[in-house]
């Protein structure tokens, strides 16, 4: 169903702050993989405010949603969309990095409040939802796993186990997302190691795949519930994305997987925001 | 697995270790519904299959692709069921050891792993399918509890207590060749603390999986033939160390000799050796295993005999040890 008006302001809101978010925590923490927290906020967003079934204050709630960041250097994106939907204080994030703080770059899930999985090493998060898709099922339960994977990830191969078995379980309580910013570390994604016929291999393992705009709310809400009717087989949300999203001078910069922002650079970025979002 | 390389050689009396783990699991699964099974196309060799013939449903093999199975026995546990996965040791603590230790060690998740044809114990598959480096890998793992049982019935002890003991646990068993040590399971087996089978004063041969068998065997010619009296330890549980076991045997006995189906290093000799040092109270010592090489190829007896880790070698070791000169120490009995 389409998103109302009201929705899609709400979503832009809380896009946009979690982005003002990324930028500031990237700033004060003195270093972040602010690239592709920047390309996954939207997903972090629509799941959050709109799909979801969570309870901030019961995070343990057995009967909750699951997401698994599998893309788990995006802990600057996940931290303060958690802390600002109630899980912990935001100011919490303050200590980003710091000496005993729980938030390392990569979230702890036994340290940060609404973390379901410890993710960072890649390839790890889709063999995890399969587990959980499959103990939902076991379980008689309705909740449902989100992952959402990075393109460059899909280098590993335990990705692609994962998907195997995803595929061979029919597993239709798994929504499973490519964040497609098409740059990893080293360089284009098709440079280091070619992905393409991207959408073909994930058809071809099993997956029935919605490629869509990843910053497109009204896409990404058709391409859930999309998933969510599908009983024949796992969805594959392949959601293009530009990294750095919203900072200009970022997006698709491959130097901006990682870095830090000076007092300048982080005046700037936000100027880059505010004018994205028409906060001008 | 080809049919031929499983269980056929070896005309076991009774069940083997793996088989006996098979059945422990399928009677512990009647009594827990959230009991599930994994394995990644080895039910059949590794025993798990029957768990999966009496609860098809509770039970998932994901094809060869061991980092899956570990990473969907982690999102299982976090599902709030209790995977028992098994796999060959070599692909639990080598191929998915990533998956083990940050998928499961990490997040300190309920899974239990047995994990069999450990050592040398598939001697004939050659170094590919030989495990020497497991326990070393595994015990490095925090939140990681390591068990090595003497044969089957205490794989059953085993299989039954890590049930209810927090967090991960890894098993590690053998193929089905191993000597069977124990008439019954009422020993009072208990994770974490090491079993006294006999008593000594003389010297200590602190041993797990194999070689506990062995050593009792050449405990009683020494005590017929070379008249000494000589301690046997069965340190089942490599983490947590019973530590006061190995003190004791330090003080009281002076001599110690650890036997094990691994690499000399990292594994139990190892962790006997952490335990001896940090105590800083010296005393003769020893450590067999495999000595930091790939292991030969043959028949399991063959390369414990090699080794030195049957009843022949483990005589010959406590001998040369007992010959040994060490400086006697004024002062021993004011710091013990």
């Amino acid at each position: 169903m389409a998103l109302t008006k009201e929705e899609l302001t709400l979503l832009a809101d809380k896009a946009y702050q979690a982005r003002r978010d990324v930028v500031d925590i990237t700033g004060w923490s003195g270093g972040a993989h602010i690239g592709g927290g920047l390309s996954v906020v939207d997903m972090l967003i629509i799941l959050y405010y709109k799909y979801m079934k969570v309870d901030p204050k019961n995070p343990d709630w057995e009967d909750r949603d699951r997401l698994i960041l599998s893309k788990g250097h995006a802990g600057v994106a996940y931290a303060p969309v958690l802390a600002r939907k109630g899980y912990f204080d935001f100011e919490l994030l303050k200590g980003f990095n710091k000496f005993k703080s729980p938030f390392g770059m990569h979230l702890d899930g036994n340290k940060v409040r609404g973390v379901d999985a410890s993710t960072g090493s890649l390839g790890h998060g889709l063999p995890i939802a399969v587990g959980m898709a499959l103990g939902a099922r076991l379980q008689k339960k309705s909740w449902r796993t989100y992952c959402i994977l990075g393109d460059g990830e899909c280098n590993e191969g335990s990705v692609w186990e994962a998907a195997m078995a995803a595929a061979h379980f029919k597993l239709t309580n798994l929504v499973t997302f490519v964040d497609r910013n098409k740059l990893m570390i080293d360089g284009a994604t098709e440079e280091i190691m070619n992905l393409e016929p991207f959408a073909d291999k994930w058809k071809a393992f099993g997956f029935i795949v919605k490629e869509i705009d990843g910053h497109d709310f009204n896409a990404l809400a058709d391409a859930i519930e999309y998933a969510h009717a599908e009983k024949s087989g796992p969805v594959l949300i392949l959601a293009n994305t530009a990294k750095g999203k919203g900072v200009e001078f970022m997006e698709n910069q491959v130097k901006w997987h990682y870095g830090g922002l000076d007092s300048e650079l982080l005046e700037s970025a936000r100027n880059s925001l505010d004018k994205a979002y028409g906060r001008v | 697995m080809a049919e031929g390389l499983s269980w056929t050689v070896y005309d076991a009396d009774t069940l083997t270790q793996a088989e006996i783990y098979g059945q422990v699991l399928c009677d512990l699964g009647k009594m827990r519904p959230d009991i599930v099974g994994l394995s990644a196309d080895l039910a059949k060799s590794t025993k798990i299959g029957k768990f999966q013939d009496h609860f098809p449903d509770r039970f998932f093999n994901v094809g060869i692709a061991e980092q899956n199975l570990f990473g969907v026995a982690a999102g299982l546990a976090k599902s709030g069921l209790l995977p028992f996965v098994s796999t060959m040791a070599a692909f639990t603590a080598m191929r998915a050891a990533e998956q083990v230790r940050t998928d499961i060690c990490y997040q300190n998740l309920n899974v239990k792993i047995i994990a069999t044809h450990g050592g040398a114990s598939f001697g004939q598959a050659g170094t590919t399918h030989h495990c020497t480096e497991d326990i070393a890998i595994m015990r490095s793992f925090a939140n990681m509890t390591v068990i090595v049982p003497a044969d089957g019935i205490e794989t059953a002890n085993a299989v039954k207590q890590c049930v209810d003991w927090p967090g991960p646990v890894y098993i590690r068993i053998g193929r089905g060749f191993e000597p069977r040590y124990y008439d019954n399971e009422e020993y009072g087996f208990r994770i974490g603390k090491a079993v006294e089978l006999a008593p000594g004063t003389d010297i200590t041969l602190i041993c797990c999986g194999i070689t506990v068998f062995h050593a009792m065997e050449a405990a009683k010619i020494l005590k017929e033939n070379d008249g000494l009296s000589v301690r046997v330890l069965n340190m089942h549980t490599i983490k947590p160390l019973d530590t006061e076991a190995v003190l004791k045997a330090v003080t009281e006995t002076r001599r110690v000799i650890v036997f094990e189906e691994h690499n000399r290093i990292g594994g139990l000799g190892s962790a006997v050796a952490e335990v001896i040092a940090d105590n800083g109270k010296g005393c003769a010592f020893k450590r067999v295993g495999i000595p930091d090489c790939y292991c030969e190829v043959g028949y399991p007896e063959d390369l414990y005999t090699h080794y030195k880790l049957d009843a022949d070698g483990i005589l010959e070791t406590v001998r040369e040890v007992m010959n040994m000169d060490f400086e006697e120490d004024e002062d021993w009995e004011d710091e013990v």
